[in-house]
This record gives structure tokens, sequence and C-alpha cells, in this order.
């Protein structure tokens, strides 16, 4: 069974027990570097690898502000040879699940790195954090927000919804951190819910002589609940989403305000080519070859392969899509990536029977194969 | 397989098919070198009767048929695309058609979720000796694109 311990939350000031217990994993831990959210300057909150537990004043792991997915920050931590300390990183389910993919692909290793993960409430997009965050002090906002939705009430005055992947999520959990810090459905016990996962997580856990405690039946009432809720809003994301690209001409319609910045591309924690075949000259197409194809449709869309460009990353990784939204979140004119990407992921994974992010045991299905499957493919013969 | 067979939804085939009625599908076909290839060597030397709607091009083996590749071709005008293989224990680097294998089914997630027909995209194995069956599959293959219709990323602005 997960040792479950807990920390006091004194005048419900959540960040402040969370920041507690970061202390305490560096000072009794032996945690030597820690990579968490750290308030950067007004209304910026970037992820920061803290060695001296001072720091931690500034540490905002609750902040509703999702900046980047830190898995591949995690990745470069822990790449190609031992950091020679201690680390641990707080990311969120959505970093977590990344990280577990980007292993999977040799580019990180979990051996070397401690992951704690909070429950995860969302956050903002980056405008629509630094709208929430203006003119105030940022660490006091982010408690209040916590609170007031863990409370189920609107956490924000100006009501600005959450990032819609955020909203659509059904992960509030990290799977396969080695420490968890329980915040949904904890009201009223006074203290925040800490459980180990893996023995490196009991073995950290151990060393903080934290104060024992059960895992409340209402917290998992109030987790079901949540994900529900955040199940439905997908499913009616899906939904609108496959009838707004049922066809090829309403994808590229969908895709028309593409610029091919390939924001979404540098965005997303899952892409993994090193060197992206779109910034090779493949794409460096002749004069001849524009005015060829223009003539054969009338008129050609420029610049080009941008329908190809979204089509060749939903091949290479919808599979590992964790749906965490950085891709809509880079994207400099709003196009709704992140639906189209979750929705074509559902399928894509639902066929190889995936879930990215699962278990680090769990081969991403374009890495293996079997001599036997999938006969359908081929009208039945194999 | 006759065409009846299929469940799948074509909404494009009517509309298609009265637009263009001498419509000629153009198929790209990425056959392997080792087997596909000279099944269609084969079938050419032996005068087999094949439609000439099928541009091939060699590859070594399907296991480096890229999903790009697939998706270029459909893109740039191909109404069908066909990949072509060794039977399953043929493949000269072992196991490079269990990967096409597992390539092709994830495209068919993806584009079929597009609107686009399940048999504008095919997966077969054809041994260096099947000659005859390699123009039987281009020749079922054009018929059953024919009856589809062009596709509809032919009109398409955007690449």
């Amino acid at each position: 069974m997960a040792t479950t311990a807990k920390i006091e939350v004194q005048n419900g000031n959540l960040l402040q027990s969370v920041q507690a217990f970061l202390h305490m994993l560096m000072d009794d831990g032996g945690v030597a570097g820690l990579l968490t959210p750290l308030h950067m300057g007004p209304g910026v909150v970037m992820p920061a690898l803290v060695t001296e537990p001072e720091r931690l004043k500034q540490a905002d792991p609750l902040a509703p502000a999702f900046p980047l997915n830190a898995a591949r920050i995690a990745a470069k931590l822990t790449r190609g040879g031992s950091p020679g300390g201690t680390l641990a990183a707080v990311l969120r389910p959505c970093e977590m699940r990344a990280f577990t993919e980007l292993v999977k692909l040799n580019q990180g290793n979990l051996e070397d790195l401690a992951i704690v993960s909070l429950d995860c409430l969302g956050a903002y997009t980056n405008a629509d954090y630094r709208t929430f965050a203006a003119g105030r002090e940022p660490r006091e906002a982010s408690n209040q927000w916590a609170g007031q939705l863990l409370a189920g009430r609107s956490p924000d005055p100006a009501d600005l919804p959450l990032a819609k992947a955020c909203r659509a999520c059904e992960h509030p959990v990290a799977t396969g951190a080695d420490i968890t810090l329980g915040l949904i459905g904890m009201r009223g016990a006074g203290h925040l819910l800490v459980k180990a996962h893996t023995p490196r997580g009991e073995a950290l856990l151990a060393k903080l002589r934290l104060p024992d405690t059960a895992d409340p039946t209402a917290r998992k009432d109030a987790l079901a609940e949540l994900v529900a809720g955040r199940t439905a809003f997908r499913d009616e994301m899906f939904e609108k989403t496959r009838a707004a690209t049922a066809s090829m001409p309403q994808l590229a319609d969908y895709l028309a305000a593409c610029v091919g910045c390939y924001n979404c591309r540098a965005a997303c924690p899952v892409c993994y080519c090193r060197e992206c075949v779109f910034l090779t000259d493949v794409f460096d197409h002749k004069p001849w070859q524009y005015l060829g194809w223009a003539k054969g449709k009338s008129a050609l869309r420029m610049p080009t392969d941008t329908v190809l460009f979204h089509l060749t990353r939903l091949a290479h990784m919808s599979l590992s899509c964790v749906g965490c939204g950085q891709c809509s979140n880079a994207c400099p004119n709003d196009v709704p990536v992140m639906e189209l990407f979750r929705t074509v992921a559902a399928r894509t994974q639902e066929a190889f029977a995936y879930e990215p992010g699962r278990s680090p045991d769990e081969p991403i299905p374009l890495s293996v194969f079997q001599a036997k499957e999938f006969a359908e493919i081929t009208g039945g013969r194999d | 397989m006759p065409a009846t067979e299929h469940t799948q939804p074509a909404p494009d085939q009517s509309a298609a098919v009265a637009a263009m009625p001498d419509f000629e599908p153009t198929i790209v076909a990425f056959v392997c070198n080792w087997c596909t290839y000279t099944a269609a060597d084969l079938a050419g030397t032996a005068r087999m009767v094949q439609s000439p709607n099928v541009r091939l091009v060699r590859m070594m083996c399907t296991g480096m048929v890229d999903p790009k590749y697939v998706l270029k071709a459909l893109l740039s005008g191909a109404d069908a695309v066909l990949v072509s293989g060794c039977h399953p224990g043929d493949c000269h680097y072992i196991n490079g058609n269990y990967k096409a294998r597992r390539r092709i089914k994830l495209l068919k997630e993806i584009l079929t979720g597009f609107g686009v027909d399940e048999r504008r995209l095919k997966l077969t194995w054809v041994g260096a000796s099947e000659g005859n069956e390699f123009a039987e599959t281009v020749n079922h293959m054009v018929a059953e694109v024919r009856e589809l219709g062009p596709s509809d990323a032919r009109t398409m602005m955007a690449i």
C-alpha cells in the first residue's frame, strides 16, 4: 500500500503548505536540485532549477500559468548522464505523461529524477494568465484562485475561462509520479494529502517524517465529479471538431489561418524528431513547382504544405499526444490545433489500444509490431 | 473483395461521378523492390493487361514508406495510394512489411476521420512471382477508385 501522509494547511494558505513541502524535500529529503514553476516577474511563471531552498519563496506550482510543457526540460535534465546529485521536479500530470513518452523514445531518463505532482486544477492560456495576474500579488492571486476553485466557486473576479485543453482534461492526477500532493476533495480536512507511489517516493517521504493519514472518501468523489465534468466537455469538443473536419476541404478550411510558423511543433512536448523534416530543403520547392501546382488547382494557397505539415505531425505524434494544449497556446493565429489533435489522437490511440504516459513499460505502437495483427488492413490476408 | 462489401460511407461518390463521366483515376503506388516491383515487371514482360493509371515508385522496402509520402501523394492530386510489399515472413529486411502495416493502419485511422474513403489507401502483399496477382490488384483498385470518383483533395487550394 502506498504511504499516505499529510501537511497541515495554515489559515487556508495552500501555497505556503506546498512551499513548505518543497522546502522539506530539499532540506530533509536531500534533493540537490528541484525543478519547479517560479515567479520570474509580473505575469510570468517559468520552471526553474532551484538549488537554494531560500528561492522557494518564489515557487508557485499552484499558479494557473502554463507557459510551456516542462516534459522537455525534464528530458534535458536527465538525458545522457547522471546529474551528479538527487534531482526532483514538480510536474503537472500532462507534463509527467509527456515525459514518460520521451523516456520511451530514449530522450529522457526516469532513473535520475524524482517526480512530484500536484492535483492539476488547470491553467489559463498565456494571454489570459497575464490578464489574470495584472496588478495583483501573484502568489496571493494563485492562492486565492486555487482556494476558490477547490471550494467550488468561480475562481476569478473577471471570470476568465481556463484553457480549453485543461477544461477537456480527464487526468487531474498524475500517473507514475513518485509523490503526489492531493488538493481536490481535501476541503475541511485542514491538510494536503501526500502520497508516495514508488519505492523512491517512499524513501523520500520517509525522510520527511510527516504524520500519517488516511485517504478521505470525499476526495474520491470530488475527483470523480471533476473528471466526469471534464470528460463531458471533451466529448462535446470531439463532436464539434469531427463535424468541422469531416472532409479534406473542410480540414483545409479549419487550418486556413495557419502561417506555417511551426510554433505548435516547437511547443509540442512529444514532437520527438531532433531535426524536423519541415525545416529541411525537402520543402524548398522550385519556382516552377509552385506554378505547376497552381495551374493544376487554378489557385494555390500560400504558404504551401501547411495541411501536409499538420497531417504529418498527426501521423508522427498523435499516438503520444497527451492533450496538454501547448500547440494552441503557441499558435499566433488561434487555429484550434489542440482540438484537432486531441480528436484525432483519441481515434488513433484507441485503434492501437494505447494510452500515452500510462506506463513507461508500454512501447509506443509504431516502435513495435507483431507478425499476426491487423489483418483487415490487407483485406484479411496476413 | 467486391466493392459492395464495404460499409464505409463515400460522401464524394455520386456528385463526383456525375461531374466527371470520363474520370480516369491516378494512383500512386509505393512498391517494394524485392517483391511487388519484380511482380510488376513480370506482369509487364508477360504482357498481362493492366490499367495504365498507376504511377509506380520503387522503394527498397515498404518499411521505408514514410506516412508523409502517402499524405503528400494524396494532397498532390493522387486519387488513391497503393503500398505493396512482400508477404509476411518474406521481407528482404526481415520485418519492414510489418512496420508498414502499422503505419498504414495509423494513416487509415487519420484519413478516414477526414472523410477520405478507406479504399483510397491500400496495402497489399504481392510476391515476386505473382505478376498476375499484381495486375489483378491494380485493375481491381482502378475500377474501385473510378467508382469512387476523383479525390476532393484535388481541387483544394491548399496542400
